[in-house]
């Protein structure tokens, strides 16, 4: 295989998970890493970088058109992004310490941890009306557009969501990936955000969180720009194709599709973690 | 009454972030898939090697070193600058809201907005990028 035929397939295979990425939620990063490494034996280290970069073009690409309808709230997302570039920093200076066979187990309890949220079903009424002072004091309720026309909502418990937030910010640093299933757990189920408000404002937080630690993988070297271009072109086409099918889309079945694959590539980066062959 | 003129420049910022955030990423895109295309020209034919932990040279790991090569139309030097544009892009968008918010009279988010921003710049200067 040339240079050639190796970015095609990349870009092709990127495009894909930047469009299923985008219409889940689940962000197209998730992917990339097992993708590159269990597809095209790519080092894992440089996987990580490759898809780093891509996740700041699927969250600015279908954040774009999320802020757009309404969904995002950008007080929420500002607040906790202290969080999440504070942890962003601190995983991607962690990453050189850990082994390339723990990051791809880590990586795999990621994954199998976004295939069980991607397969639960979802109800979109979270009842919130007890807003936490906190949430109070900063602002943070709002309002967002439904079938039912607009829809107001309050947030609680918005320390738990920090500290969550701040963790969410290390493994993103760490593994290369948006986080953006722990950052969807740390406001719809924990902030009590409803959920269509947590996955906007999730992406809408991704592409921040990857900018504090794709600066520390750049000058690190770890940013190749041969493997990185396919990545970040697919990936970009794939989640702007997503974001404008999103809105229109029902989106159970294709969840539940996306589930099982992110499922079977988990069991994969931790059997081949574990067995030393990444 | 108040709280309409809110709404109004709350849609307004909501407006201008999606375009910014737009902008800069095709900006980026182009920039992107004209070194991708130099790239391929000149490289397509010859073999990957991504299996071994290769780091990328030295002159493609900061700022002006990107500049330097991008300038001289090196295809790896262009597509890295498209990647710096791409990571700039989010950092744009904090900027921008540190003044949206000073405009909507919003200090307390204002501050917020600064200390991300603050952040962010903190994770680029720790390493000398």
């Amino acid at each position: 295989m040339n240079i050639l035929e190796f970015a095609s397939l990349i870009c092709l295979g990127s495009f894909g998970a930047g469009f299923l990425g985008a219409l889940t939620g689940l962000g197209g990063g998730v992917v990339i890493v097992p993708m590159l490494t269990l597809l095209f034996g790519v080092n894992i280290r440089l996987a990580i970088g490759a898809s780093l970069i891509s996740v700041i073009a699927t969250s600015s690409g279908a954040a774009a058109a999320y802020v757009k309808e309404g969904f995002s709230n950008i007080r929420i997302g500002m607040f906790l992004e202290i969080a999440t570039t504070t942890g962003a920093i601190i995983g991607a200076l962690m990453h050189p310490k850990l082994s390339t066979g723990l990051l791809a187990v880590i990586l795999g309890i990621i994954l199998l941890y976004s295939a069980f949220l991607s397969s639960r079903p979802r109800k979109d009424e979270t009842p919130s009306d007890h807003p936490d002072k906190l949430a109070v004091l900063l602002r943070m309720q709002g309002s967002y557009p439904s079938l039912d026309g607009i829809k107001e909502y309050q947030v609680r418990q918005v320390p738990q969501g920090f500290g969550l937030m701040f963790i969410a910010g290390a493994v993103s640093g760490l593994l290369g990936i948006g986080s953006g299933a722990m950052k969807v757990l740390a406001m719809d189920q924990v902030m009590r955000i409803p959920f269509k408000v947590s996955t906007t404002t999730s992406n809408f937080m991704i592409g921040v969180t990857a900018a504090a630690s794709a600066g520390i993988y750049l000058a690190g070297g770890y940013i190749r720009p041969g493997l990185t271009m396919p990545v970040v072109l697919g990936v970009l086409a794939g989640s702007l194709a997503g974001a404008k099918v999103l809105v229109k889309t029902k989106t159970s079945k294709l969840r539940i599709v996306f589930g099982v694959v992110v499922f079977i590539l988990a069991v994969e980066m931790i059997y081949n973690g574990i067995t030393g062959k990444i | 009454m108040e709280n309409q003129k809110n709404n109004f420049t709350n849609a307004k910022l909501e407006n201008t972030i999606g375009n910014l955030l737009r902008y800069g990423v095709l900006l980026s895109g182009v920039v992107v898939l004209a070194g991708g295309i130099l790239y391929l020209i000149k490289y397509g034919t010859m073999t990957p090697d991504y299996v071994n932990f290769r780091l990328a040279p030295e002159s493609l790991r900061g700022i002006g070193g990107i500049f330097a090569q991008a300038f001289q139309f090196q295809a790896a030097g262009l597509i890295q600058l498209g990647l710096l544009l791409l990571i700039a892009t989010p950092v744009a968008r904090v900027v921008f809201s540190v003044f949206a918010f000073f405009r909507q009279r919003d200090y307390l988010y204002m501050v917020i907005t600064l200390i991300v921003l603050a952040i962010l710049l903190f994770s680029f200067f720790l390493l000398n990028l």
